[in-house]
C-alpha cells in the first residue's frame, strides 16, 4: 500500500517528460521536404530558423508569462554579429554561431535587468523600446551595419569544410533544420526540469512564488538570457543562409511577426511556435502568390478564424480534439 | 538568542491620512498559537503584509529571532522562515497540487534554478511534497489541476504550500474563510497538529475557532494593538466587549 503511494507521484510525473508518438512523427516528417519539396527546400530553411525563433518566445511568453513586442532585438544581434564576422573575412558557420549566441545573450543579459522589475503591459512598452532603439542605433551606424542598405559581402563557408550552401538549400535546411532540433532538445529538458516548473510557477502567479520564498527576478534574468541566446542563433542562421542581413531583421515587423505565429500555433506547448511558423509561412507564400498585392488581407482573414475556432491556437484545438475523441472510445 | 520567535517594534504605517497601523509592537515566544482579531478594516492584514515585507512601513522594525528583517525581500524573508497564506486563494490554477508543492520544496532546497536535470529525477523532492500532502489528505487529488480542486481542498493547498518552505513562524490570513463550519473545523485540526516548533499566528473572525486553537489572543482595532491575553482575559476584557458590542454582540463569549 505505502510503495504503490510513493511510487504513484514518480510515475505519474515521468509520463509527462516522456515522448508522446506525435512528436516523433513530427520530427521525421520534417524530413520530408528533402524527398517531397526539394523546391521549396530554401523556404524550408527560413520556417525553421523562424520556427526556432518562435521557440526562444515561447520560453518567455508561453512559460514565463514575459510579454514581448521586441524579441527581434536579440535576432538581430545575432544576425549582425555573424553577418560582420563573415565581412570581416571569418565566414566559418559553428563558430559564427556561437558568436552570436555570446553577443545576444550579453545583451540579452543586461536588459534582462530591466526586463525582471516589471509585467504585463508595461513589458510590451519596455520590449518595444528596446527594439525600436536598436533598430535606429544600426540606421545610423552605417559605417558597421549598413543602414539600410543591409550588410553586404557575406559569405559563409561550408560546414566542417565540407558541406557547401548551395542554390537550391539542401545544405541550408539540413543546416537549419538540424540547429533547430538541437535546441528543441535542450529547450525540452529545460521545461522538464526544476527550473521549468518554477517559470510555469511565475506564470500562474508571480506574487506566490515569492510567497514561498523563489527568487523570480533572478529566474526571469536566467530565462530572458537564454532565450535571448536561442534568438541569437536563429539570427545568425539567417545571416549565414541568406548571406544577407538588412535593418528588417531587427525591426518592429519581425517581432509582431512571430509573436503572432506563435499565438497562432500556440503558447506554452514548445511545438506551438514550430506549427505556427510553418503554417503562417507557408499562407503567406502561398498568399502572396495568388495574390501578390494584397496577400495580407488574407494573412489577416486567417488569424481571425483561428483565434474565433481556436483560442489556443492551432495545437490548443488539436489538443481539445485529442481528447474528445478520447472521451469518445 | 531572543526568546521571540517573531517580534515587531513601533510598526507604522499610513496610507494618506488612513493610518493602517499605529504604533504596533508584537512579541510571539516560539511555538505559541495566536490569534489575531479585530472588527473589519482593523488592519489585520496589513498587519501581515507589513511583516512579509509585501508592504513596507513607514516607521517601525521586524525581528525573526534575533534578526533584524525590515529591508529584506518578502522571498528572502520566506527563506529564513517568516511565511504567510492568503485570505484569498493565492495559487498556481494550471499546476497540479504536487507539482505546487513539489515547486515549493525545490526552491527551499534552492534546486529551482537547475534547467539541465529532468524533475524527476529529484526524487526526494517530490517525496517530501507528496508526504506533505498526504499530512493534509490530499494525496488522492494531488494529479488534479489547482484550480479543479474543490474550494476547501483549495485551502489546504494554501497551507501544504507553507509548509513546504518549512517555516519557522506561519501567517495565517483567514484560513477557513469561505470553508463551511464543518470543513473549517478540519482544517483547523489540521492546524492544530502541526508541530510545535512552527510558532502560528492567525487571523479569524469565528470566534468559537479562536478560543478553542489559540493560547493567545491578539484585539487589533483602528491599527492599534487595543489587548492582548489569553483567550478568558479577551472574553473578560470590557475594550473588547466594547469594541464588538453592537456590531457582533453574539460572536463574543462571556
Amino acid at each position: 500500500m505505502t510503495s504503490a503511494t510513493i511510487a504513484g507521484p514518480h510515475e505519474v510525473l515521468r509520463a509527462q517528460t516522456r515522448w508522446h508518438w506525435s512528436e516523433i512523427a513530427f520530427w521525421l516528417a520534417t524530413l520530408l521536404p528533402f524527398v517531397l519539396t526539394p523546391t521549396y527546400l530554401v523556404l524550408g530553411s527560413q520556417i525553421a530558423i523562424t520556427a526556432l525563433f518562435a521557440l526562444s518566445l515561447d520560453l518567455i511568453l508561453g512559460f514565463s508569462g514575459i510579454v514581448s513586442l521586441g524579441h527581434a532585438a536579440y535576432f538581430g544581434v545575432g544576425a549582425y554579429t555573424a553577418g560582420l564576422l563573415s565581412t570581416w573575412g571569418w565566414g566559418e558557420p559553428l563558430t559564427g554561431l556561437a558568436a552570436a549566441a555570446l553577443a545576444a545573450g550579453l545583451f540579452g543579459y543586461l536588459t534582462s535587468f530591466i526586463i525582471a522589475r516589471f509585467r504585463h503591459l508595461a513589458l510590451i512598452m519596455i520590449t518595444l523600446g528596446i527594439g525600436l532603439v536598436l533598430q535606429e542605433a544600426a540606421n545610423s551606424a552605417s559605417w558597421l551595419t549598413g543602414g539600410f542598405d543591409g550588410l553586404q559581402g557575406i559569405h559563409t563557408w561550408p560546414i566542417f569544410g565540407a558541406l557547401r550552401f548551395d542554390l537550391y538549400g539542401y545544405t541550408a535546411y539540413g543546416y537549419a533544420l538540424a540547429g533547430l532540433f538541437v535546441i528543441f532538445l535542450v529547450a525540452r529538458r529545460l521545461i522538464h526540469s526544476p527550473f521549468g516548473l518554477a517559470l510555469r510557477g511565475i506564470r500562474e502567479n508571480n506574487q506566490r512564488m515569492a510567497a514561498i520564498g523563489a527568487p523570480t527576478r533572478a529566474h526571469i534574468r536566467t530565462i530572458y538570457t537564454i532565450a535571448a541566446i536561442i534568438a541569437g542563433i536563429a539570427g545568425a542562421m539567417l545571416a549565414q543562409t541568406t548571406e544577407t542581413v538588412s535593418l528588417e531583421a531587427l525591426g518592429f515587423q519581425r517581432s509582431a511577426d512571430v509573436l503572432v505565429m506563435l499565438i497562432l500555433g500556440g503558447t506554452g506547448r514548445l511545438y506551438g511556435g514550430l506549427i505556427g511558423a510553418a503554417v503562417y509561412m507557408v499562407a503567406r507564400d502561398q498568399f502572396s502568390g495568388l495574390n501578390p498585392q494584397y496577400w495580407y488581407f488574407w494573412i489577416g482573414v486567417l488569424l481571425i478564424a483561428v483565434v474565433m475556432l481556436l483560442p489556443n491556437g492551432i495545437l490548443g484545438g488539436l489538443s481539445l480534439l485529442a481528447r474528445r475523441a478520447k472521451a469518445m472510445s | 538568542m531572543s526568546e521571540y520567535a517573531l517580534a515587531a517594534r513601533g510598526l507604522n504605517k499610513s496610507f494618506g491620512s488612513l493610518v493602517v497601523a499605529a504604533d504596533v509592537a508584537l512579541s510571539l515566544p516560539a511555538g505559541v498559537r495566536y490569534a489575531l482579531i479585530g472588527p473589519n478594516g482593523a488592519g489585520k492584514t496589513t498587519l501581515i503584509n507589513l511583516m512579509t515585507g509585501m508592504l513596507q512601513p513607514d516607521a517601525g522594525s521586524i525581528f525573526l529571532g534575533d534578526d533584524d528583517i525590515t529591508a529584506l525581500a518578502p522571498n528572502q524573508r520566506v527563506r529564513r522562515g517568516l511565511v504567510r497564506t492568503f485570505q484569498i486563494n493565492s495559487l498556481f490554477p494550471h499546476l497540479t497540487a504536487l507539482e505546487s508543492v513539489t515547486l515549493a520544496v525545490c526552491e527551499r532546497r534552492r534546486v529551482a534554478e537547475t534547467w539541465w536535470r529532468p524533475l524527476t529525477a529529484y526524487r526526494d523532492e517530490i517525496d517530501e511534497a507528496h508526504g506533505i500532502l498526504s499530512s493534509l489528505t490530499l494525496a488522492p487529488v494531488c494529479h488534479r489541476l489547482t484550480r479543479e480542486l474543490a474550494y476547501g481542498q483549495q485551502r489546504l493547498v494554501e497551507i501544504a504550500l507553507a509548509l513546504a518552505t518549512r517555516p519557522k513562524v506561519l501567517l495565517l490570513d483567514e484560513p477557513a474563510a469561505g470553508v463551511p463550519r464543518e470543513e473549517s473545523r478540519e482544517l483547523f485540526a489540521a492546524i492544530a497538529g502541526l508541530s510545535r516548533d512552527i510558532t502560528v499566528l492567525f487571523i479569524e473572525h469565528d470566534m468559537d475557532l479562536v478560543f478553542r486553537f489559540a493560547s493567545r489572543v491578539i484585539v487589533l482595532v483602528g491599527g492599534r494593538v487595543l489587548v492582548e491575553g489569553t483567550p478568558g482575559e479577551i472574553a473578560a476584557d470590557p475594550r473588547v466587549r466594547a469594541v464588538y458590542l453592537g456590531k457582533a454582540r453574539h460572536e463574543v463569549i462571556s
